[in-house]
């Protein structure tokens, strides 16, 4: 199961990318993240409760500020570079608005 | 088929002021169907953000439901709710092999037996209305918008929540409704009655366009255009979180908003592709907006017959 | 040589005279759905406030979110570079400069040269701005202005949704409901908007000294909530909802002595 952590607002979108089909487990990207914005969490898929790693609920709404210290545009951030798996991806579009890119 | 309902609502919902946001409760038991104490009977309990609903199965079949509107207290609500199911069929809580609880205010179902996120609830749920076809499911609830992608046995492949803000939302749409005292079951139709659509507002954050709005009113737009731009960006806001995850037919939409014509319509013109509409053999009876109670009461079902034979 | 420059904003027109950076006058007018009117009226009103008229003045800038045209032949800056601007100008040593307005909070962060080197914006979400305020204060039925000044007899803060005004609104009504005191509801009020602009300051690094601006930045209850979050000092300009004006003005005013020159 692919789980998109994140949202989309006026300011663009921006999401936390896991899928749990590949996630061993191994926390690496727990013990890497500078924020402590991951933990294992059970989720439920085919009628068992699966320990994979996710995002802390109370950051969800959080993550495009609290992940940007780790450049997430350029998908080399330590969660994503620890993944033995590739379990982990960024997605960052913010809005364009000319005066914005012309200050 | 027996029906009721009751149109006191429930001033708990934190609405600021008037009323027009205010939907029918109901109940109903599908009376072809019958039960005895030789079947499994089981229930799933959604309690939402706005509305709470509990389903009754019988050996995994839906038998009865009710829908209510969440009170500021959620166990009282999956109380309520279930009582609501239960009218008119002489089933009690006894009665009931195995419970899920699902939605936001799930772990607050206290005789549940198990509690559920809502997005596995409702891929279940709208596999079991629509079949194997649904692929993709759109579920707007009162306080987030959720774009699941699911396989041909309702389980979750991808999805994504969005509950940061009530852009979309039922309870965005109540705000409107409110601003343009129209109640909360008419606004669809009212902004499909437009003869050429408007411009999508600029902004769709609901304070924001509730500014945007009133600024429309007073050049002279009807509230039937004010609701036409509005509905239409909450749509393309929609439809771009299911592109997000990936648009794969067939498409269908739950929650309180899958009773929004204007939404409905206009999602379906952003992603130029139709909803699957109601089947024929369930026109009479199920409502969208149960789908995840009723995921609840089919996971409880598979999750009873899993403890029976272990 | 004079310069003007004006601010449109979501909610209100900015203008400031300057007399070679120096300010002359300054005026502030209610945008309501006609900007352009707000526009000519603030105007008039600061010149006549320096004694001028229009024919005196060199040059003028626009800046602002709600801009669409620009009048008077302006040339147009933007938001951020319009802050860094002021934001060094009231204080040299500014290196990040928060700009809190009624529809949208920005950051820009600046090198020791007083150059902007970052910037961050939280746009088209009333949640961490001042209309956030605003909706509370309308739910609490608390007048705006004694927001700010209740908050601060407040010990603890409440828990209410901080993401969204309309949730926001919502978890208010039930915490008047459960007879929570004001004074902690608008204290959480405050803590939520508060963390919203702090987080989006933490995308581009909270480094002193840390300057507020925009009409906010007037608001005793967010100053000292903010304060709280960041955890450093936050300074406040004389005026700080003219920032973008004035930013503005002073940027008209380097480019015709460039041009001078």
């Amino acid at each position: 199961m692919i789980t998109y952590y994140g949202y989309t607002d006026g300011s663009g979108a921006f999401y936390v990318v896991i899928n749990s089909d590949k996630c061993n487990g191994c926390r690496n990207c727990i013990k890497q993240c500078p924020k402590n914005l991951l933990q294992i969490a059970s989720i439920f898929i085919d009628l068992d409760d699966k320990p994979v790693v996710a995002i802390k609920p109370e950051h969800c709404n959080n993550i495009k500020y609290l992940c940007a210290q780790c450049n997430p545009k350029q998908n080399q951030t330590p969660c994503i570079t620890s993944c033995p798996t590739k379990a982990i991806k960024c997605i960052s579009e913010p809005t364009n608005k000319n005066n914005h890119n012309n200050p | 088929m027996s029906e009721q309902q009751n149109n006191s609502g429930n001033s708990s919902g934190g609405c600021v002021d008037g009323g027009f946001w205010r939907w029918q409760e109901y109940h109903r038991v599908l009376s072809d169907k019958l039960w005895s104490s030789s079947d499994v009977i089981t229930a799933g309990i959604d309690v939402g953000s706005v509305g709470s609903k509990a389903v009754i199965l019988v050996n995994g079949e839906v038998y009865s439901w009710g829908v209510i509107r969440t009170g500021s207290n959620s166990p009282e609500s999956a109380i309520k709710a279930l009582d609501w199911a239960f009218r008119g069929t002489g089933l009690k809580q006894s009665d009931l092999k195995y419970v899920v609880g699902t939605g936001y205010g799930r772990v607050n179902v206290s005789f549940a037996n198990k509690a559920l996120t809502e997005i596995a609830c409702h891929a279940k749920g709208a596999n079991y209305i629509w079949g194997p076809q649904v692929h993709t499911v759109l579920d707007v609830g009162g306080q987030d918008i959720k774009a699941i992608r699911c396989d041909d046995t309702g389980r979750v492949t991808s999805f994504l929540m969005n509950d940061k803000c009530a852009a979309g939302t039922g309870r965005g749409m109540e705000v409107f409704a409110d601003l343009l005292k129209i109640s909360i079951e008419d606004i669809g139709e009212m902004s499909l009655n437009v003869s050429e659509e408007p411009p999508p507002v600029s902004c769709t954050c609901v304070a924001f366009a509730k500014t945007e709005a009133v600024g429309l009113l007073r050049k002279g737009w009807s509230k039937e255009k004010v609701l036409a731009a509005y509905t239409k960006a909450m749509a393309v806001r929609m439809s771009n979180l299911i592109k997000r995850v990936g648009l794969e037919p067939a498409l269908v939409i739950t929650g309180g908003q899958s009773k929004n014509v204007g939404i409905v319509s206009r999602v379906e013109t952003v992603l130029g592709v139709k909803c699957l509409p109601m089947p024929n053999w369930r026109k009479d009876g199920i409502d969208p907006t149960i789908a995840g109670a009723l995921g609840a009461g089919l996971y409880a079902k598979t999750l009873y017959d899993k403890t029976k034979n272990t | 040589m004079i310069a003007v420059g004006f601010d449109v904003g979501a909610q209100s027109v900015k203008v400031i005279v300057l007399n070679n950076g120096k300010v002359l006058s300054r005026a502030k007018t209610f945008s309501g759905f006609d900007h352009v009117q707000a526009l000519q009226d603030a105007i008039e009103e600061a010149l006549k406030l320096a004694n001028i008229t229009q024919a005196d003045v060199t040059i003028f800038t626009a800046t602002g979110s709600s801009m669409e045209a620009s009048p008077y032949n302006a040339s147009t800056v933007s938001m951020m570079s319009a802050i860094a601007k002021a934001g060094t100008y009231f204080f040299s040593k500014a290196r990040t400069i928060i700009d809190v307005g009624a529809e949208e909070a920005r950051a820009v962060k600046c090198d020791d040269r007083g150059v902007m080197v970052d910037f961050v914006v939280n746009e088209r979400c009333a949640a961490g701005a001042g209309a956030f305020v605003e909706a509370m204060a309308r739910a609490l039925e608390v007048k705006m202005e004694d927001m700010g000044v209740l908050s601060l007899e407040a010990e603890r803060a409440s828990s209410i949704n901080a993401a969204c005004v309309i949730f926001g609104e919502s978890d208010v009504v039930s915490l008047i409901h459960k007879q929570e005191p004001k004074c902690e509801i608008a204290r959480a009020v405050y803590d939520a908007m508060a963390d919203r602009v702090s987080s989006m300051v933490h995308r581009i690094g909270v480094n002193s000294d840390v300057v507020l601006v925009g009409g906010v930045a007037k608001d005793v209850g967010f100053v000292s909530s903010l304060k709280r979050k960041l955890g450093v000092d936050v300074l406040i300009a004389e005026f700080p909802e003219f920032a973008g004006a004035l930013g503005a003005a002073l940027i008209g005013l380097t480019k015709c002595k460039v041009n001078k020159v």
